[in-house]
């Protein structure tokens, strides 16, 4: 029997809220971050919304001497971690130091730093490439900062499947602490809202065009016609459940359960979910309701309508998508999912998902317009990265 | 024209490349205070000779911009690499 | 139920010097060196000119035109290590269940060679600051998200189970490994095609250690340019390249009768939560990584045969990991030789962890101890067995290696003779 991992606090930076109670109240009033995006002129650009964070600056949130060495990620991802910190009630200066460790995901680094210092490059010359490029923009920088930032010496890494890495950084989180650490900080934020960055996620071939934000991300909708981009994530405390226990701290809630496949010859997201359910020790039956990947693509939509139908059944089990109101936050949104799942639980309310109309041949029982109050124990979150990345994970007050 | 290099010139230079530093900081007789003590670390000193070259126009050797401790050591280091004051 | 243990039983090396495990055992054991001044550009304007760069054509290497356009160098280098590592390991994946078989690649720098050369062509050579979409290339989202690499990999070998890039700067192509360990001890996969890899020879890698003064400006002695240990050194030479894996639960692995290079018998990283480049003189975090994998592999400082050191270069590396070895190794530091293979083979990053995972098991397998070129004044303040010049004949049976990268990241990795670690 191995020893439980629980979630005790949680950091929340999202389009629609800032901090675990305003997202969740503006969840559950369906109020959507999607809007016109103003990071930049993207009038030139195919794609026109985004989920933006519109109101954060960092700026007397974290020290100055940060700030030049800093992409907006970074940035993000630090305040989220002193937010998920302080929820927990953790002061990680009293902890012994290496039994605390980060684990992450990103899917593309700070993109935004890097254009800057690649424009730099190539419209100025070689030394005018700030001493910061040599790792502000790089994949690991958000775990490494954390861990200066906190004084965590434990086991820390970073792991990238591009939007399923926010189950798989949490995932590697619960290996640690099953292997003795006491506390990871945990999940995922994403920041690519800059020009190239906006260009990097065109290319995906998966961003909606629509011009209006109700009618932009619309998955297992007849008329799904791609995704809305956005920023952000969360970030989780998580613990053994003994040292919880020991120290009388709030409990949001276990990691059950995980598995993680890629496709193949078939699709592997119905193996994960199987996975992550028996690694849960548990049975089709005790899933109270599913957050779903929702690519808003209709091959990809498909695939995931069957892959639930296949384990619970035609309209077997509620459904939802909150990230409709957020648009996709790439590594960060899977992270977020897990954070609204423990919400979820401790409020016995599924959120709903927005401006969708599901399609009746997905045979969901899509949880649309409204909160739904359920009696809830257990939650699985699903989440696709594309090329192939399939993550399940099975969470359980 | 030749210039001159200040203690100001030098604190406006970190505060943009680098931020300023928690505590007291700049402020007060921090000529021949440690940088570390400061508040700035080899990197920001490394970022703010990359800057000073560029304005200036200079190339700073290496070895002793390196071994500069102290906001005095520095200016030092840099005031012998601009060109003589013209006449 | 007793542990499960974890074996690697394929391998295959894309090294400067030469593409194929055994072209780079050669250059080590001859204590040749693969550093040269760049040739992939012109490095005229930079302050350090010399790299470790892999001669490498894709196409004769089985690569089609297809592969070779939608990957980065690195995706390439990760594709044909791993298809070789499997050949090599004589283990038939397409019958087995695919969703047992694990895919990690390491990488730190992602596709930066391409993404610097389509920065170059949407922005205009950096006029635009709204890049232009309509250049962009078509495949440029698999350079965009560096997870592209795993997908291409798992694609290769037909793997359906977790697959993964794991990204932790230099320390990657370790904890690559390790992570892939850890997947087939806790019973997810039985097997797991697990490396590192990066090309990351570009203006703006280059200009980025330039401006922090990371690698060397030795620039009118390229292939010496590379001196770990030495007092003369100062800064490391980039390179590049590849290794990957084949990771095996023990047990299967000597069911089906195959050659077994080492045991992954211990594995353990820490942060040093100081700063995001720079390196605590005491070495404390890498030694608490070091002792963990040590306790884990079940085994003594006394056992270790051969250190495999990060050994980068720079004067900051040296005496930090020297430290290290001394704080967790004690009196046995003195009696063990440590060399490093980047006086040869560079820095590639996030690769060289897995580069170094492949000396060591060859080390193992050979019984050699590959020596530390260039290595002509010891630093005085570096005072172990650093192996200088030439390769070393001796019984080799446990390896400990290394790695620090930016972002705090200190690894250790503890290779042994299955019959020699702990039952």
């Amino acid at each position: 029997m191995t020893a439980s991992v629980v979630v005790t606090g949680l950091g929340v930076a999202a389009p629609n809220g800032l901090g675990g109670q305003d997202f969740w109240n503006a969840t559950l009033a369906g109020k959507s971050g999607i809007g016109p995006l103003t990071h930049f002129d993207a009038s030139g650009y195919p794609a026109r919304l985004a989920g933006e964070i519109g109101d954060f600056t960092a700026e007397g949130q974290l020290p100055s001497r940060l700030m030049p060495q800093t992409d907006r990620v970074t940035r993000l991802s630090l305040v989220a971690a002193d937010w998920a910190l302080a929820d927990a009630g953790v002061r990680p200066a009293e902890l012994p130091e290496f039994s605390m460790g980060v684990s992450t995901a990103s899917s593309a680094g700070g993109f935004a730093f890097s254009q800057h210092e690649l424009k730099n490059l190539w419209s100025k010359g070689s030394q005018y490439v700030s001493a910061y490029q040599s790792f502000a923009w790089f994949y690991a920088v958000n775990t490494g900062q954390i861990s200066i930032r906190n004084g965590m010496k434990g086991p820390s890494g970073v792991v990238v499947t591009d939007q399923a890495g926010g189950l798989d950084a949490v995932a590697q989180a619960r290996r640690q602490i099953r292997k003795g650490t006491s506390l990871v900080v945990a999940g995922a934020v994403d920041a690519l809202l800059c020009s190239w960055g906006w260009v990097g996620l065109h290319t995906s071939g998966r961003l909606s065009t629509a011009e209006e934000p109700t009618h932009a991300y619309l998955p297992f909708d007849d008329r799904a016609a791609g995704h809305v981009a956005g920023e952000g994530g969360a970030l989780l405390i998580m613990e053994s459940g003994d040292s919880a226990k020991a120290r009388g701290a709030r409990v949001y809630g276990e990691i059950a359960g995980y598995a993680a496949t890629f496709d193949g010859r078939e699709p592997g997201l119905r193996k994960a979910v199987e996975l992550a359910l028996a690694d849960a020790a548990v049975t089709a039956a005790d899933v109270d309701v599913v957050f779903a990947d929702a690519a808003a693509e209709p091959e990809l939509d498909r695939v995931e309508a069957e892959a639930i139908a296949a384990v619970f059944g035609p309209h077997g089990v509620p459904v939802t998508a909150p990230k409709t109101m957020t648009g996709r936050l790439y590594a960060g949104g899977a992270a977020l999912d897990l954070a609204t799942a423990f919400l979820a639980l401790g409020e016995d309310t599924i959120p709903p998902t927005v401006h969708t109309e599901p399609a009746e041949r997905h045979g969901l029982d899509l949880v649309v317009s409204q909160p739904r109050a359920a009696r809830l124990r257990t939650a699985l979150v699903l989440a696709r990265g594309h090329g192939g990345f399939n993550s399940a994970m099975v969470v359980r007050r | 024209m030749s210039r001159t290099f200040t203690l100001d010139d030098l604190k406006r230079i970190l505060l943009e490349g680098s931020g300023a530093p928690d505590g007291t900081g700049l402020e007060g007789d921090i000529l021949d205070a440690d940088f570390a003590d400061i508040g700035y670390d080899s990197l920001a000193l490394l970022e703010t000779a990359s800057r000073v070259e560029r304005e200036y126009g200079i190339e700073l050797d290496e070895t002793v911009v390196g071994e500069a401790n102290t906001p005095r050591a520095l200016l030092d280091a840099i005031s012998s690499h601009l060109p003589a004051q013209a006449a | 139920m007793s542990a499960r243990r974890v074996v690697i039983t394929g391998v295959e090396v894309l090294a400067p010097g030469g593409v194929g495990a055994r072209k780079f055992w050669e250059l080590l054991t001859e204590g040749r060196t693969a550093t040269r001044g760049i040739t992939f550009f012109d490095p005229s304007p930079f302050r350090s000119r010399v790299a470790a760069e892999v001669d490498f054509d894709p196409y004769a290497h089985g690569l089609t035109p297809q592969e070779v356009r939608r990957m980065d160098r690195a995706a390439q280098f990760a594709v044909v290590a791993a298809r070789g590592a499997v050949a090599d390991s004589g283990l038939a994946l397409d019958g087995l269940d695919p969703y047992r078989i694990g895919v990690t690649v390491g990488t730190a720098v992602g596709s930066t060679m391409s993404l610097d050369e389509d920065y170059r062509i949407v922005s205009d050579d950096g006029r635009l600051d709204l890049v232009d979409h309509t250049y962009a290339d078509p495949h440029f989202y698999n350079y965009f998200v560096p997870s592209s690499f795993a997908a291409e990999v798992a694609r290769a070998v037909g793997a359906q189970g977790p697959s993964s890039v794991v990204s932790a700067g230099c320390t990657s192509g370790l904890d690559s490994v390790g992570y892939a360990a850890e997947l087939i001890r806790e019973g997810t996969a039985d097997v797991v095609v697990a490396g590192a890899t990066d090309a990351p020879i570009s203006p703006i890698t280059l200009a980025c250690f330039d401006a922090i003064k990371a690698t060397t400006p030795r620039n009118d002695e390229p292939e010496h340019a590379s001196r770990p240990f030495d007092g003369t050194r100062n800064g490391f030479v980039l390179g590049e390249g590849a290794a990957v894996f084949v990771l095996e639960e023990l047990d299967s692995a000597q069911r089906r009768g195959a050659r077994v290079y080492a045991e992954i018998a211990g594995y353990a990283t820490r942060s040093n939560a100081y700063h995001m480049t720079g390196l605590r003189a005491d070495g404390g975090e890498m030694a608490e990584a070091i002792t963990v994998a040590l306790d884990e592999a079940r085994m003594n400082p006394t056992d270790i045969d051969y250190i495999n050191a990060h050994g980068s270069g720079t004067k900051q590396n040296d005496r930090h990991e020297t430290a290290a070895f001394k704080r967790s190794l004690g009196d046995h530091a003195y009696r063990t030789p440590v060399s490093s293979i980047k006086s040869m083979v560079g820095h590639s990053l996030g690769a060289i962890g897995s580069i170094e995972i492949a000396a060591s098991i060859l080390a193992i397998r050979n019984n050699v101890v590959p020596p530390t070129a260039n290595l002509h004044t010891p630093d005085p303040e570096c005072d172990l067995d650093y192996v200088p010049l030439t390769a070393r004949d001796q019984l080799v049976d446990a390896v400990l290696t290394v790695g620090s990268g930016f972002g705090g990241f200190q690894s250790a990795m503890v290779l042994a003779q299955p019959e020699r670690s702990a039952a």
